[in-house]
Parts: structure tokens; sequence; C-alpha cells
């Protein structure tokens, strides 16, 4: 197959890095050549992250270029709204409609844009979800990262319970209920 | 079998299976993890330290290979700035035991000051350099890296950029091969660095280079891949990816795991078997100029950009002219989302007052730097680890005693450990009047939460003597230290005032925890009561959890961001803000 370019952006803080990684570790197990970019340092406080899996017969570059993106699945609003020149034509994305203001806006020095998800869903194929409800439901705001997987696996070729595997095995066992209920919330969907 | 792995967790692993016995290393991104994770493998297989500082690091790997045993160091790219001055003498002395030294560059500086390109420190110290281009070849270079070492009496470099560091591939893992200690014997010729043995030595490192560069001609870290192009493309680590994925099969690449010393002849008849031959690397020009030193014909930086990180497209676009994928855009300008301290981080209370009181702060290397982001906007200088306390020295020689009133420098506890100590001691011995704030969160935190010698734990979570940093300041002749809590903020606002004025050096330590270690439990989250005048004194504190709604102008709090750290609560003078349990 060609390659599969997922693009997971948010909020430092909102546990990207984890989503990246369950996605990675699950598309490992189908036996396919698989990069997945991560951030860390400075740019993780509080910044936008911008995380890329990467998945195919043979992958080469870990980043996702411009009009490239299959899917966009993004933990704030704001940011999937930035990542949209990544999204390749007819691509989908996925966002949490949750609102967190960057310091230009806190500050006064700019603005929050309006109706970002009606903009959005005048250009993608566009899901809106309340993750962070979902999460709280399953116990914990934290789980939005993995309610967000839930939602995403549907657009997979990815077996149900191979993904209930691979969350098993990635998140920390003190999590893991949580983190089963937040993925079957997002799945359910 | 095979694993997802980080680049910087496959270095480790190379090393691990390499036999290595010693890591040490200060924390810096992109590096990190590799020592992380090294601290995985088994205490009785490998040592493994965070080391004060990259120079002391390098110095106690140079050390394990005299006595024998391979080792281990690795570093940002401005940590090799700070080891460069072993680093060059070993380059004359060699190893008994295999030496890597692995320094990881930030192209795009994700998280770096300076965008420098390694690669010339190869070249200026006459040491090899390998450079990975995915986590398998991390693994297998740095395996290598250790036999290459001790073949050729030489320690090696291995050179990472942010995204091959931080990149999970996959790697096949194999079992550690342990290597015996190589015999120690005395050997003054060789290991006693002063003019008549480096004369000497000097000798052996020229013809060294030879060898290597004769070796590089056929070792298995270069390869040549011909697709029956008349474009050929010289590259290195990630931009053979870029250009890879870019490019496919429409051209032939010359890929260089070894980028110095160069295969001389590989690439003249590389680029002889071409029409036209392009040298794709980011940042500077290092294998195009060796290209065109050697009279070939290629193009490289009059096409692509010496600033920051390269895609596929920008290479498609320069060598094939082809353009990139369309895409959408919002048709406005979107606010930026600059990195910003996190809620309850204890900067936030020691920036809001050197704010207020306007001083001018000298700073450092660490989450502190965010001090100068609005509105805080505290921060005057950040140049370097340590350079918060010497150069707050030299500002305040050259503009008096007046000045230096209203100059205070801001240094984390690992910082002032790493080298604020000796710009401490400078002021002193020079007679200075310098005030310097120790921001003691009680670990490393900027780089993920490292232990440091101030927070009394190894890397693997031993207990060991912690620095006791008012001892170690009086022991250096200062007089006054004061300790305060910076979410105290009238009291130290009162102690930061006190000790400025003083017409002697002084220290203040700012202690509490960062608020994401573990042990830090703040409980509830703050609430804006109706006795609020709407004076706006706690959106000065840049907090990310409070902001202004639109149009009333009403400070509110957004709960899922506070964590009840309280700050907020002490600076409102109506007390109109209140804190809420859960």
């Amino acid at each position: 197959m060609g390659t599969m370019n997922i693009m997971i952006v948010g909020v430092g803080g909102q546990g990207t890095l984890l989503a990246s990684r369950i996605l990675g570790n699950a598309v490992v197990r189908r036996g396919y050549d698989v990069k997945v970019s991560e951030v860390h340092g400075m740019s993780q406080r509080g910044g936008s992250v911008v995380t890329y899996v990467k998945y195919g017969d043979r992958v080469y570059s870990p980043v996702i270029d411009r009009g490239e993106a299959d899917i966009i699945l993004a933990f704030e609003l704001l940011e999937a709204y930035r990542a949209l020149p990544w999204l390749k034509q007819g691509g989908k994305i996925i966002v949490n409609t949750q609102r967190i203001n960057p310091m230009p806006v806190i500050t006064g020095a700019a603005e929050y844009p309006e109706n970002i998800g009606e903009k959005l869903g005048a250009l993608a194929d566009l899901t809106a979800v309340d993750a962070l409800e979902l999460a709280r439901r399953a116990g914990s705001e934290k789980a939005v990262n993995v309610v967000l997987i839930g939602v995403m696996a549907k657009s997979t070729a990815i077996p149900y319970e191979e993904w209930l595997d691979t969350v098993r095995t990635t998140v920390p066992e003190k999590f893991l209920d949580i983190n089963l209920r937040a993925f079957e919330l997002g799945y359910q969907l | 079998m095979k694993k997802l792995l980080l680049g910087n967790a496959a270095v480790a692993q190379g090393a691990y299976e390499a036999g290595v016995r010693l890591v040490s290393s200060y924390p810096g991104t992109p590096s990190t993890e590799i020592t992380e994770c090294m601290a995985t493998y088994p205490a009785e297989e490998v040592f493994v330290e965070w080391a004060p500082n990259e120079k002391v690091a390098a110095e106690a790997v140079i050390g394990a290979a005299i006595a024998g045993g391979r080792a281990m160091t690795c570093c940002k790219h401005v940590g090799l700035n700070v080891m460069a001055d072993p680093v060059f003498t070993d380059a004359y002395i060699g190893v008994g035991g295999g030496a890597v030294f692995c320094v990881a560059d930030d192209p795009g500086m994700h998280s770096s000051q300076n965008e420098q390109d390694s690669r010339h420190y190869a070249k200026a110290s006459k040491i090899p350099m390998l450079e990975p281009a995915d986590s398998a070849e991390c693994k297998e270079f740095t395996k290598a890296a250790f036999a290459l070492s001790e073949q050729f009496d030489t320690p090696v470099f291995v050179r990472l950029s942010t995204r091959v560091s931080h990149s999970q591939s996959l790697v096949e893992l194999c079992d550690r091969e342990e290597q015996p200690l190589k015999d120690y014997e005395k050997n003054i010729p060789k290991n006693v660095m002063m003019p008549a043995m480096a004369i000497g030595r000097h000798v052996f490192v020229e013809e060294r280079t030879r060898r290597l560069a004769a070796y590089a001609e056929h070792c298995a870290f270069n390869t040549v891949e011909r697709n029956g192009s008349e474009i050929g493309v010289i590259t290195a680590g990630i931009s053979y990816q870029y250009a890879k994925e870019a490019l496919g099969d429409r051209v032939n690449y010359c890929k260089l795991g070894m980028v110095w010393p160069l295969p001389e002849q590989m690439l003249r008849d590389f680029a002889a078997s071409c029409r036209e031959v392009y040298v794709i690397e980011e940042l500077d020009p290092f294998l195009e100029e060796a290209c065109l030193a050697m009279g070939l014909p290629v193009k490289g930086k009059q096409l692509f950009t010496l600033l920051g990180e390269y895609t596929p497209s920008m290479i498609r676009k320069g060598i094939l002219g082809e353009e990139p994928a369309p895409f959408s855009a919002p048709r406005e300008a979107l606010p930026a989302r600059p990195p910003v301290m996190c809620a309850g981080c204890p900067h936030r209370g020691t920036f809001y007052v050197l704010s207020k009181l306007g001083l001018v702060v000298s700073g450092d290397i660490g989450c502190y730097t965010l001090g100068a982001a609005a509105p805080l906007s505290s921060v005057d200088t950040t140049i370097c680890m340590g350079a918060s306390v010497s150069a707050a020295h030299g500002m305040a020689k050259v503009r008096g005693s007046e000045f230096a009133k209203k100059l205070v420098s801001v240094i984390g506890d690992s910082t002032f450990i790493h080298s604020g100590i000796t710009g401490l001691i400078d002021i002193v011995y020079n007679k200075g009047i310098n005030t310097v704030i120790i921001l003691d969160n009680s670990i490393t935190g900027m780089t993920g939460h490292q232990d440091n010698p101030t927070t009394g734990k190894t890397i693997r979570g031993e207990a060991t003597r912690q620095v006791d940093l008012i001892g170690l300041c009086r022991s250096v002749g200062i007089d006054h230290i004061k300790v305060a809590d910076p979410f105290d903020v009238k009291h130290f606002e009162a102690v930061v005032r006190q000790e400025v004025e003083r017409e002697e050096p002084s220290v203040i330590i700012a202690q509490r925890p960062c608020a994401l270690l573990k042990k830090v439990r703040y409980t509830g989250h703050c609430r804006v009561s109706d006795r609020c005048r709407k004076c706006k004194v706690c959106m000065k504190l840049g907090c990310p959890a409070i902001s202004l709604e639109p149009g009333t102008g009403a400070v509110s709090i957004d709960v899922t961001q506070c964590n009840g750290c309280g700050l907020c609560v002490g600076v409102c003078p109506f007390h109109a803000i209140e804190k809420e349990e859960n």
C-alpha cells in the first residue's frame, strides 16, 4: 500500500505523545513499516505540538508535508485550524471541540477565531467530538487522547480487538480501566 | 525481534549491544532520552550517570576509555561546545576501550538557542563522524562506532538531528556482546598530552585521518544507489529520508553514513557518472564545500536554504521543478501558541515580582527562559548555560553599582551546578555586588525531569549525597543567602528589594518544586468572586488558566487548565480570587 499519513495536533500537556505511540504500536502489529515523529523539550510547555504517524510498505520521511495528511486528529479547535494546510484534498479532520486560549489571546494581543468548526466543515470532511466530556465520563479529563484515538480507530482497517490489545500494552497499568473506557466511548461514537 | 524505537532509544540499544560499560551525560534536548534509556539496562552491566555538565561527562568517558572500557557521552549540539576542550585533545590520545561522543543537532531550533552544525567539529577535531538516518541505523552505527573507535584508536562522533532522535521506527534487537576490559598500561607518550608528546601524537592523528579516509571509500556506512538516472544526489542523515521521499527512484543516491572524513574517490566516481549532481543537507554546506574543494560541479545551497528543516516538497520543487500538493489554508491570521510556563509553575511567582520591580534580568537556559515571554516579559538576556551569572558580572562592572542594584541573575538549580557556580566565584573574587537568584525547583525541568546533584538522587533513583546550595554559596564567599518561596509574593518581593540594594554579593534561593513533579499535589481550583474589580493584576501572571471574557472584560479561570496552585489568590489586591476544593 501507499503511505497513510496521520497528523496529531494539540496543545502541550494534552497527551498527544501517548496517542501517537498507541497508533504507532497498533500499525506495527499489522506488519507495516512505520515512522512516528514526536516533539520534546521547549515546545511541550503549553505550546502547539505536532506529531506525525506514517505507515505503509516503506516510509522514508518521518514528517508530513503540507497537503499530504490523510487524517488530522486535533485535540483542540485552533490547532485543528492551524493544521488545515497539511490536510490532503479529500482528507479527514477529527477534532475535539475543546477550546484552549493561547497566551496572545489571554493577554488580549489577539482574538480566538470564531466558528472554527463551521469553517473547517466547509473545507474538509469533519468529525467534531466533545472528547473532554467523554473523557470525564470515562473517569479522567486526561483520557482525551485515548477517546480521540477511539474515534479515529474506526477510520482505519485495524480490527477493534487489536486496538484494545494495543491500548492494553501501551498505557500504564494504573490507568488501564479509564483508558479502555475512554477508547470504547470514542469508538462507539 | 523488531521493535518500534525512538532514534535515541536505538542509540542506547546499540551502545548496550556493543558492551558499553559507562555512559555519562548532561541532559539536553534532543539527546536526553539516550542516557535515560541507558539507565533502563542492568546496573551491573553498565554504569550510567548524569554529570554536572558536558565537559565533566566527556572527561569521565575519556578516562573510562583510557582505562580499557567502552564508554559513551551524549549531548545536544551546544553541549558539544562545553565539552570541546577535552574532545579536541582526546583526538590525540585516542582510546583503549572504544569511546563514542553522540551529539544531537536541532535544525529548526525546536528546543535550542542556536542552529549550529556539529559536523564542523568532526573536521576541526579530526575525529570521524557517523550519521544515521533512522532508528535502525542509530542502533547499527552506534554499535559499529565502538569497533571503529578501537580499530583506529580514535574517539568517534555519532551525529543525530531532532527528526532522527525523536522519530520512532523499526529496529531489530540483538543480545549484548560483552567486551572484556582492555589491559591498562601506563603509556606517557600516548596519554600525557604535553608539548613533547602531543607533537608526536599529532603526526599519528594526521596519518590516522588518511587511513580513515581510505576506509571511508569501502566501508558499509557509505552507499551508492543507482537508478539509471542522469541526476545524482549526495546526502546524509535525515536529509536522505527527505530526498528519498521526494525523488524516489528517479535519481541516483550517494548516501554518506560517515560524514567525516569523506570518501573522495567515491564522490568523484559518483559525480562523474551523473550529468547533474545535487548535495542535499540541512544547515551548513558541509558536504557541498568538500565536494567543491575537490572540484566537483555540485549544486546545493544555491537552491536550498541554510535555515531550518527541509521537507520533501522543497526538494521536489528544487530538483524536479514539481509543485507541492495543493492545500487549503485559513483565510485569517491565527494567534500563535508559543510555549508558556505551566499552571502552577514556581517561576511565575519569581518573574511576577521581578517584572513588578522593573529589574534587569540576566537569564539562563531552562523552563525559566519563558520568563521573557509576554505578559511577564521579564528576562533581558539569554546566552548559554551559566551565562546569567557571569554576564551579569560583566554588565555590573561596566555600568557601575547603581545599575548593579537594578540587576539580578536567574538560574535554575541544575544550571547553577552546570556552570553558574564558576560565575559566582568570579563575582566574589573580583568584588562584585550582584544578586543571583537560584530557581530551586528540585529537578532539571525543561528536559523532562532529570535528577541532578541538588536533588539527592542518581539517574537510577538511588539516594545519594545532595549538594547543599546554601553551604556551597557560603563556601565561595557569599555572606548573604536568603531562602524564599516565590509563591509568598509579598515576602519574596521584600527579600529581592533588600538583596539588590546591598553593597555586597548575595544569593536568593527561590525554593518551590516544579508543579509537574509527582510529589507536588495542588488540589482544587481557583474561582473569581463578585469582588473582582477588573483591575487585571492577575493577568500580569501570564497564567494559562486565567483570561478575560471577550466583550465584558471580566476575569475568568478555566478549571480544566487551573491546578489550584493559588498564586493568583495571593496576588489579587481585592481578595476576589478564592480557592475551591473539588
